[in-house]
């Protein structure tokens, strides 16, 4: 690491903690419907959403109620991404004329998209029209990362709130979510992303005369369009010269910037934000970083802000800020060093400055590679600006570990706060029997429903990501996507099912995902990763709101100590470690002993 | 229940198709709009007009192999290098002995092109780059390759190398990203001035 590196580093650092408490500040006073600087011009406009829709913005709704919203409103939107999808060839905005996209890869995108997941088995400037690009995914972009902050509200007013049932509206939740934070930090973003040079127009796309031309041999194919084989099963290729390149346009800003903000993750194009018109220079790479972890870590403040103690808020900030640091600063250092198998090669010097380069972008650097990574897998990003199948074996490992922590280290929007709500109470009810006393947190006592409900939470990531890893291993449909061989192989199957399970979105992209098999089964992951923990908290936000403020007592533990941050983090790295280890042993771990072992 | 299920639907639809209409029309025309009025240029790919011809964009890199050029990246986009519609990375894991073997080429080819070369290859011009289309490669692959242009275009080795240090872009503000050359500008300075 240069002196440079840790500049960037700690600039990139400062610029986040400066913004946690203004952002975090002001989505409390949206939440909590108080009077802001921006009602003047935004309030007509959500008046007329309710008025239109039939909302009753003052109808509180049970957990059951807000539930049922909230899944009404899922099932609805993957309908609609679906069946766009599905029909763009009727549709405008198709300059390049794209089919129709295929029934399992329509399904795996819809429900990974309403999820927040935005697994990408699809290839954007080659599959997609323009108009699905913006109907479809990015509105699902602003929705799904809405729906899951909405929830997180529901659990904070679970807290907050004694006696009652209520837990607020999903409606005006979700609408305050979108028309007050997502869609003006959007514009924001979008703009300073053009300047840099993203692209953000409607035309068709434009043709470049190469300087040099190019030969290539193009395999043929017959009027299926299945290739030509020779009788000895090698495909028949003919000589091609190009002149000119091809260069696809788009509305990319615009979604470039809500699938930062909202931990989306899914690209315009297919080489998301390593592609230089989603992310032309070192200073769009920083507003996009920034963008990743920016709603995740302000929504601890608001936190903070609405159990109306702070302390609790840096609290939760702090915990995760120690789990994120000594793990990113692991991948960097890992990334900054050339691969030790390409050193040995024996036919040339090799100049070593710029570390481990294989899938990476000249302007970004190994640094701000690594840096990215550790950003989209700690939060449930899953946008890339680089390869994570071609990083070193420990630099890989750390995304994926970061991904099976559950998305707790600052995590989903609203999805990684009420994540590691459910390891608090876990945490608090493994002190309580430490000590012998009821574990209570924020005065309300967790009891074993709450209990029940947050190991539901807990154990089926880990069941749903093994199981269906461990299927995908034995299965020849599983393993004939396998790009790398040996122990990497391992990685790419591990990484895709816990990335699509744990709603992150990233991969270890050498597997061909855009299978029968990964698209069905992913797509089920996906789903029981999203809604098989978002109910059982809203349960428990149900349950939590029924509850009376305890008063505390010197027998109260405090949950803003240094100490209580302590158990908390151990909790969650030893649940994430204990249950991961074994598979990470056979994969990374196994690579890094090839690689640096002898 | 049922009641509550049902008006839940009629919500539900509503605000979708209120929503698609915001975010998913109004919301990237607006931002289209907007964008087309205060940076057209990059709004619209950033290209870079060469008398008359649109020879690229100024962000998307392109295919050299002939020696009289500067080299991008190695490029892993199919069928062809820099195939700007197939953007892709290589995808191959660091113990891949496809990994080895494509290093191994790229070395053949850069000895091939200059053989009495014998400075050490930076590891930019050997590697694939994430996207397929890096513009960009850093200075020292850039110096590493002037040796060889400046014989084959019969120039003086200093000539080629005061072009390069003249199209170094530094990092962003002093501090962000890493230095680079753009190949694309500078193949056009080299035809241009040399």
């Amino acid at each position: 690491m240069t002196e440079n590196s840790i500049i960037q580093v700690l600039f990139y650092l400062t610029v986040l903690l400066l913004l946690v408490k203004p952002l975090g500040l002001y989505m409390a006073w949206i939440y909590e419907g108080q009077p802001c600087f921006v009602d003047r011009v935004l309030k007509p406009i959500e008046r007329t959403i309710y008025r239109l829709c039939f909302i009753k913005p003052e109808q509180e709704m049970n957990w059951k109620e807000y539930s049922i919203a909230m899944l009404v409103f899922s099932l609805l939107g993957t309908l609609a991404v679906y069946a766009i999808q599905r029909f763009q060839v009727f549709l405008p905005l198709n300059s390049e004329h794209f089919a129709a996209v295929p029934l399992d890869l329509s399904f795996n995108t819809a429900v990974s998209f309403i999820t927040n997941t935005n697994w990408q088995a699809y290839t954007g400037e080659s599959t997609l029209s323009y108009f699905t690009q913006m109907t479809a995914l990015t509105v699902q972009n602003f929705l799904s990362a809405a729906s899951g902050m909405s929830v997180l509200i529901a659990l904070i007013r679970g807290i907050q709130r004694r006696e009652t049932t209520d837990l607020g509206n999903f409606w005006v939740d979700t609408v305050r979510g979108i028309i007050y934070i997502l869609i003006p930090l959007a514009i924001v973003l979008a703009l300073l992303l053009v300047s840099q040079g993203v692209i953000q127009n409607f035309k068709g796309y434009q043709k470049a005369k190469l300087m040099q031309k190019v030969e290539y041999q193009e395999p043929m194919t017959d009027n299926t369009g299945q290739a030509i084989k020779d009788t000895a099963g090698n495909p028949i290729t003919q000589a091609k010269v190009l002149t000119e390149q091809v260069i696809p346009m788009g509305p990319v800003a615009s979604q470039v910037a809500i699938k930062q903000l909202g931990t989306n993750g899914g690209g315009f194009f297919n080489a998301n934000s390593a592609h230089p018109f989603e992310n032309p220079t070192p200073f769009s790479n920083f507003l996009e970083m920034l963008a990743i972890m920016l709603i995740p870590a302000a929504l601890c403040y608001t936190f903070g802000v609405m159990v109306k103690d702070k302390s609790q808020g840096w609290a939760i900030f702090l915990a995760m800020l120690l789990i994120f640091l000594p793990l990113m600063f692991l991948t960097l250092c890992a990334e900054h060093r050339v691969n030790p198998e390409i050193i040995k090669i024996s036919d040339a010097q090799i100049l070593q400055k710029n570390g481990n380069m294989e899938g990476k972008e000249t302007r970004f650097g190994a640094l701000n590679s690594a840096l990215w990574a550790a950003a989209t897998t700690a939060t449930a990003n899953g946008s890339v600006n680089a390869m994570h199948d071609s990083f070193l074996p420990l630099g890989g490992l750390i995304p994926l570990w970061f991904i099976n922590l559950g998305e707790v280290i600052f995590g989903g929007v609203g999805s990684g706060l009420y994540q590691m709500l459910i390891f608090i109470i876990i945490t608090v009810f493994v002190s309580g029997l430490m000590v012998g006393r009821t574990p209570e947190y924020l005065g309300k006592k967790i009891e074993s429903y709450e209990i029940k409900m947050a190991s539901f939470a807990i154990l089926i990531m880990p069941l749903v990501v093994l199981l269906c890893t461990a299927v995908g291993l034995i299965t020849e449909v599983g393993k004939s996507s396998i790009a790398n061989p040996g122990a990497h192989g391992l990685s790419e199957v591990l990484y895709a099912f816990s990335s699509m399970t744990n709603n992150n979105g990233s991969a270890f992209a050498g597997i061909n995902a855009n299978t029968l098999f990964y698209n069905i089964l992913g797509g089920f992951a996906i789903l029981i990763g999203r809604f098989w923990i978002a109910i059982p908290v809203l349960a428990i936000a149900g349950s939590l709101v029924q509850k009376k403020i305890v008063p505390s007592s010197a027998g109260t533990l405090p949950t803003n100590t240094p100490l209580f941050i302590g158990i908390l983090i151990s909790i969650v790295l030893i649940i994430g470690a204990l249950t991961f280890f074994p598979a990470f042993a056979l994969g990374p771990i196994v690579e890094q002993l090839m690689i640096y072992g002898y | 229940m049922k009641n509550y299920i049902f008006s839940q639907f009629k919500i539900g639809f509503l605000s979708l198709l209120f929503f698609t209409i915001l975010t998913g029309l109004i919301y990237p025309l607006l931002m289209t709009g907007l964008a087309q009025l205060l940076f057209s240029i990059q709004a619209n790919g950033s290209f870079i007009i060469n008398h008359q011809n649109t020879v690229g964009s100024e962000f998307i890199g392109q295919y050299f192999s002939d020696p009289k050029y500067f080299w991008g990246r190695p490029s892993a986009t199919s069928p062809y290098s820099y195939n700007a519609l197939a953007s892709s990375g290589s995808n191959l894991g660091p113990t891949n002995p496809a990994l080895i073997s494509a290093v191994k080429t790229e070395i053949e080819k850069l000895h091939a092109a200059n053989p009495d070369n014998s400075d050490p290859i930076p590891i930019e011009l050997l590697t694939q780059s994430g996207s397929g289309l890096d513009p960009h490669i850093s200075y020292e692959a850039a110096q590493y390759q002037a040796s060889r242009i400046a014989k084959i275009r019969n120039v003086p080795l200093n000539h080629i190398k005061q072009l390069i240090e003249k199209m170094i872009e530094k990092r962003q503000f002093g501090f962000l990203g890493e230095p680079r050359i753009n190949v694309l500008k500078l193949n056009l300075a080299l035809d241009e001035e040399v």
